[in-house]
């Protein structure tokens, strides 16, 4: 089992207060992404989960049983940290068979576990080597081994794959993602890359100075940000936010457009602009376009369209798919823009 | 720009190199060679530096009228017992001043130092009370306990420092891991911390075997270890240099032969975190 519940939980360092009040739920067998920039608090949120860290106020529950005092061994998760932290004097067996000899397992059980770990984790052949022989990718698997043989009720990860380079972070991505398949346990991951969080995740909670902004599937806030934090942070390229007169003639203080939804042409459309940059990636094209009504626009196209710098175009958002914001940065409903849409 | 070295220049370093530490090296060079001349040209004016006759009887007179190994036996339980336990206090303390610091760590740590800036003398009285009324005076416990105390401070400061090296997130998965306090220090922090403690061990060693003042004070015959034995030979029976250069070298002679064997070590270890 692996059922997490933050309640009211608050966190302060002397006067900085880094988190003022969260609740949360975690069900059995989830993998929940905690995302934000930097100093957004979300790894103190692992941290106090952890027990890493105590709570300035509120209770953290793990399958019902309130783990708010207790040290972090006691709460039965194994965390993977962003340097991996193995001991670098011992040999890759005794890094993943550590937790099995701190809770006293039989000789016989240490070995069985750590040999299927490491055949799960490709390791075996590196049993009797030190992690400073190592590279990046095998560290973070010896990492994994030593969370996993513990079979703890969830898995804790802090930017585990941010000291590794794109290839490598692509590759371990997928074999995060298949063990969680595989092991069906709850996995909480903290990252500041919102493909990380957008391609891993079953729910997606995105922080933003100690708060939560907003909790739900990835596509739920792909496809209905709650608010302009939201909006801006999740999606790649960002979503083009844009006030003034295009808002405004769609009742709102802020409207947005995902770069993916916003029609290019060269004859007619609501923006007349000029091609700035255009980026050929093979299978997309990102156009950052000069327009008067909208300032900079940034706009996914076709991977053969033949555009580029000085071109004239024209840009026309998707009106089923436009984002409206209020003064407040709250989402309005979504229902709203596409009947104005329709309107028109 | 790299400094270009040239020959001459390389040439005169060494020799310099060569001055300054024969220039260190002297006074015990001079004590070696004194131990054995006969007692009248130890003392000849001007000094005759190689020229003269050659012999070990002063050894043997040393030898002859005070046990050397006696002291000895004390010098080796004082420096490694109060170095053992210097270490055994001193790994906690270092340990939760290096990983759950107070607001108040960085005074406390001065506070410590302070105290070796203090000179001995000013509580010589009440120790040497506290000593009588205990009585420990002239016994190896007692001068144990004194000279690790003395160097408490400087072992404090010098474990605090190598710990400071060693990433909080490793003892963090530690204890994710399971591990009590104790095994915590016992199979992550010590051993990723060995060649600092290794390098506080030998100075510690070496300080407190040199340690004079407090040995001398507080020890009679029983206690006793090789500093009293110098001390031994210099007034009694006026001044005998060659035997008290015999005494000397006999006194010195263990702990220049393991710093010699651990130099490498010792470097190491107190340059530590200098460079990564």
């Amino acid at each position: 089992m692996g059922e997490i519940t933050l309640r009211n939980v608050s966190k302060s360092f002397g006067t900085t207060t880094v988190i003022p009040d969260i609740d949360l739920e975690i069900a059995n067998g989830e993998f929940v992404v905690f995302v934000g920039p930097s100093g957004c608090g979300k790894s103190t949120l692992l941290r106090l989960i952890a027990g890493l860290e105590d709570v300035s106020g509120g209770t953290i529950a793990i399958d019902g049983r309130d783990v708010t005092r207790e040290a972090p061994a006691k709460r039965g998760l194994a965390m993977v940290f962003q340097s991996y932290a193995l001991y670098p004097h011992m040999s890759v067996r005794n890094n993943i068979a550590f937790p099995l000899k701190m809770a006293g397992e039989d000789k016989a059980v240490i070995d069985k576990k750590v040999n299927d770990a490491a055949r799960v984790l490709n390791l075996t052949d590196y049993l009797d080597r030190r992690p400073g022989q190592l590279s990046g990718g095998q560290r973070q698997r010896v990492a994994i081994g030593r969370a996993i043989v513990r079979q703890p009720a969830a898995f804790l990860f802090d930017e585990p794959l941010s000291n590794l380079d794109a290839a490598l972070r692509g590759t371990m991505r997928l074999e995060i993602s298949e063990l969680h398949q595989r092991l069906a346990k709850t996995m909480i991951y903290v990252t500041h890359d919102q493909v990380e969080a957008m391609t891993m995740a079953d729910k997606i909670v995105v922080l933003n100075a100690g708060k939560v902004e907003q909790v739900g599937s990835p596509l739920d806030l792909y496809r209905f940000p709650r608010n302009l934090f939201v909006a801006g942070f999740i999606g790649s390229p960002r979503m083009n936010l844009v006030s003034g007169e295009p808002a405004a003639r769609r009742g709102a203080a802020m409207m947005g457009a995902r770069p993916e939804h916003i029609r290019i042409s060269r004859e007619n459309g609501e923006w007349p602009g000029t091609v700035g940059v255009a980026e050929h990636l093979g299978a997309d094209t990102f156009l950052h376009v000069h327009t008067d009504a909208a300032g900079t626009v940034t706009v996914r196209a076709d991977g053969e369209v033949a555009l580029n710098h000085g071109d004239r175009v024209f840009l026309s958002p998707d009106p089923a798919k436009i984002h409206l914001f209020g003064a407040d940065g709250l989402a309005t409903p979504r229902s709203a823009p596409a009947m104005q849409g329709a309107a028109h | 720009m790299a400094r270009a070295v040239t020959a001459q220049r390389k040439t005169l370093n060494t020799i310099l190199a060569w001055a300054v530490a024969l220039l260190i090296a002297f006074p015990i060079i001079w004590t070696v060679l004194t131990s054995f001349k006969p007692e009248p040209q130890a003392v000849a004016s001007p000094p005759i530096w190689f020229g003269f006759d050659w012999t070990v009887k002063n050894y043997v007179d040393v030898q002859n009228q005070r046990n050397y190994f006696d002291y000895f036996l004390n010098s080796v339980i004082i420096a490694l017992g109060s170095t053992a336990l210097g270490i055994l206090i001193a790994i906690p303390a270092a340990w939760s001043m290096a990983f759950v610091p107070g607001r108040k760590v960085r005074d406390l740590l001065m506070w410590m130092l302070s105290t070796k800036m203090m000179p001995a003398v000013a509580v010589l009285t009440p120790i040497y009370l506290i000593f009588i009324w205990l009585g420990l005076l002239d016994t190896r416990i007692g001068l144990v306990v004194v000279i690790m105390l003395i160097n408490l401070p400087i072992i404090v400061w010098m474990l605090y420092t190598y710990f400071r090296e060693i990433p909080g997130e490793i003892l963090e998965a530690a204890r994710m891991d399971g591990a009590s306090l104790w095994n915590e220090i016992r199979y992550v922090l010590t051993p990723m911390a060995v060649p600092g403690i290794a390098s506080t061990v030998l100075l510690n060693i070496i300080l407190a075997w040199n340690e004079a003042f407090w040995t001398i004070v507080l020890t009679t015959t029983d206690a006793a270890p090789l500093t009293k034995f110098i001390s031994g030979f210099s007034s009694p029976q006026g001044l005998f240099y060659a035997k008290l250069s015999a005494a000397s070298t006999m006194a010195i002679a263990p702990i220049l032969i393991m710093g010699w064997f651990s130099q490498r070590q010792l470097v190491r270890g107190l340059t530590f975190g200098a460079v990564k």
